[in-house]
């Protein structure tokens, strides 16, 4: 088996709207390996959760995806049937969301649920099944997991809601887990606690996560990788220490100086200009150039992928590599 | 005595569920019928010295909204007075002051989308007599300005603007009112980092220029360390600590504080690195039924017999910090008596 897991090549999601084509994705690749967690970064509007659904060919109508290439384990899921994609979904890639309730179903028990995720999957015994869910639900932390089985979703905490949505996510042991933002609903103390075990989860079970948020903090401690998106295309991509110490793209800068903890209280942050763009109506060429302080007139035109030692940026002016 | 600007004295809050007809029913024949009130916020004290601005931190149902609102005169408490300058915010249940403004979390939510925004920031001027109506179009495009919007967008409705721009015209309604004092409630939580950056520089700008005070209400301890002056942290209704924004980041000395200050991931720029999460245990308890003693207690890891028993009152330690807790006291009296032997 190679370390290749995931390879996305060139992929294109758009949503045909009334208004207008809104290309949400727009030429975006990528590879993972094996038990890689992957950070997706961006603000709203920037594709992040959009390329998460595309994974799972879970683009609804408007939307379509309609170019690129996605291989899980070197099979091609772009195009793929949805009776065979049904059958990887939840088995070999599944997805963790912001809102847990729109994983669980309200007026089904936790068991129900669980049973039913693994004997989609399973020839097993309801009873075989509900032993599996018991032991899924004791790893994500879950204290007297058997009698919980029993409780309807809405009998838990919120932190408890989404450590059972993270269970039914790794109940076939996936190679790869979608999730999108899945502590932004969380208190920071419950948020925590969710970090640490999913990423304790990832490396026992060498499920590969791309974890996508908007929290440049929270992906620095979970991602060895971080891609950073604006406008649907990937702006800097590399190892996540090495692009949050010393970006090359101006918009990375931009983020990394809008937040707080990187002023001094009480002074003036460095605010990146203007508003996020219309997708609808972006600009000729690189799209953050209108908000970017070192663009020029070579800006209008679409820069090309770059790569330095370790990372891969899409900038006419990059910043210089400090040291 | 005091320079306080705001004076918060004993504020208590109790939602009390509406007895259901069934229940009313047998509560006339005699029955027991249960009746669970949240206690929102319990016996809370704080003052806010003028032009100072006080974060208020807490996690989700700690009561820190609800006493915003208390503050705000939109809510009156169930007990305890709130008083401006020396002057209640309410009487009898209502607002009589126009010195309290409040800007909101969510500017999608708390803008009329029916009216153009230019309107919105009139509205409350002109009813309270701060403009007239002949000269109240001048006097929004001056605050439209001061925010940072074009003064022509007075025209315009809510849904043609941005969140970001949603946000400077919810502060431009509330300025427009000329407050004294502020309460911002979670102002840039539903705004994206680069728009949130552009909003707390507003905000930096406009308390220095106009001096206003300030109650900053928010769940993100980054933003509050950033703005405030002074922090208070509240848990389960009650006030836990409180002191300067320097002292509490620095040293905290509740150990809530110290579990929430270590639960926030910050960001990591060193290859490898290996991120320990100090996770509080636990979750926090119901204000249905809220623990005896120390509210913190079940999933604190200094918790003695006293905790699980009596209520700690917020108390100085030999700073102007406050804490509550008995574990901090009693290694205060320890050391104190400690003192008072080596010098005999």
């Amino acid at each position: 088996m190679s370390a290749l897991l995931l390879e996305v090549r060139d992929l294109r999601t758009h949503f045909f709207t009334r208004a207008g084509v809104v290309k949400a994705v727009d030429g975006v690749s990528f590879t993972m390996e094996r038990g890689q967690v992957l950070g997706l970064v961006g603000e709203s509007g920037s594709g992040k959760s959009v390329t998460g659904f595309s994974l799972l060919g879970l683009v609804d109508p408007p939307g379509r995806i309609v170019g690129g290439s996605i291989r899980l384990d070197g099979e091609e899921l772009v195009g793929m049937p949805l009776d065979e994609l049904r059958r990887l979904r939840g088995r070999r890639i599944a997805m963790v969301f912001q809102d847990p309730m729109m994983t669980l179903n309200p007026v089904l028990t936790v068991g129900a649920q669980m049973t039913l995720a693994i004997r989609a999957h399973e020839k097993v015994t309801g009873v075989a099944a509900r032993e599996r869910a018991a032991s899924v639900l004791t790893r994500v932390g879950i204290p007297d997991a058997a009698a919980r089985l029993d409780a309807y979703p809405h009998e838990f905490s919120g932190g408890m809601r989404q450590r059972v949505a993270i269970a039914i996510a790794m109940t076939h042991s996936p190679g790869l887990i979608v999730a999108d933002e899945p502590t932004t609903a969380l208190d920071v103390s419950i948020q925590a606690q969710i970090l640490h075990e999913m990423r304790e989860l990832s490396r026992e079970s060498g499920t590969a996560l791309v974890w996508i948020s908007h929290d440049l903090a929270t992906v620095s401690s979970v991602a060895e990788r971080i891609m950073v998106m604006y406008a649907g295309r990937l702006v800097e991509e590399g190892p996540t220490a090495t692009v949050l110490r010393d970006p090359r793209h101006p918009y990375t800068r931009g983020l990394l100086d809008s937040l707080p903890a990187t002023a001094r209280p009480g002074q003036e942050l460095r605010q990146v200009p203007g508003n996020t763009p219309s997708l609808l109506a972006l600009p000729p060429g690189c799209p953050f150039a209108p908000r970017c302080v070192r663009a020029s007139e070579r800006c209008v035109e679409d820069p090309e992928h770059r790569v330095d030692a370790v990372r891969a940026f899409r900038c006419h002016h990059p910043l210089e590599r400090a040291a | 005595m005091s320079t306080a600007f705001l004076t918060l004295d004993g504020i208590s809050k109790r939602f009390d569920p509406r007895l259901t007809l069934g229940d009313r029913i047998a509560a006339r024949f005699g029955a027991t019928v249960e009746d669970r009130p949240v206690r929102a916020v319990t016996e809370v004290s704080l003052t806010i010295n003028p032009g100072e601005t006080l974060g208020l931190v807490g996690e989700s149902g700690c009561g820190k909204s609800t006493l915003g609102r208390i503050v705000a005169g939109i809510l009156p408490p169930t007990a305890g007075t709130v008083t401006i300058d020396g002057e209640p915010v309410l009487h009898n249940g209502r607002k009589v002051t126009t010195r309290v403004q409040t800007v909101f979390q969510d500017p999608f939510a708390s803008l009329d989308p029916r009216m153009r925004i230019g309107d919105t920031v009139a509205e409350g001027p002109i009813a309270h007599g701060l403009v007239t109506k002949a000269n109240a179009a001048d006097y929004v495009r001056g605050w439209l300005q001061r925010v940072g919007l074009e003064p022509d967008f007075a025209d315009r409705y809510p849904h043609q603007f941005s969140g970001g721009q949603r946000q400077r015209v919810a502060i431009a309604r509330a300025l427009a009112m000329q407050p004294d004092l502020l309460v911002c409630d979670e102002p840039v939580a539903s705004l994206d980092v680069s728009i949130q950056a552009q909003i707390i520089n507003l905000f930096l700008e406009l308390r220095r220029d106009l001096g206003i005070t300030c109650l900053f209400i928010s769940h993100d301890l980054g933003v509050v360390r950033h703005v405030s002056d002074r922090v208070a942290i509240m848990y389960l209704g009650r006030i836990v600590e409180v002191g300067s924004t320097e002292q509490i980041y620095r040293d905290p000395k509740h150990p809530y504080t110290r579990a929430l200050l270590d639960s926030v991931p910050r960001l990591v720029l060193e290859d490898d690195a290996l991120v320990e999460f100090n996770a509080i245990t636990g979750e926090i308890p119901s204000p249905l039924a809220p623990p005896p003693g120390c509210t913190f207690h079940p999933r604190c890891p200094l918790a003695v017999d006293a905790c699980r028993r009596d209520v700690p009152a917020l108390m100085a330690d030999g700073t102007d910090r406050l804490v509550a807790c008995h574990v901090r006291a009693m290694e205060r009296n320890a050391a104190a008596t400690t003192a008072l032997e080596e010098g005999r």
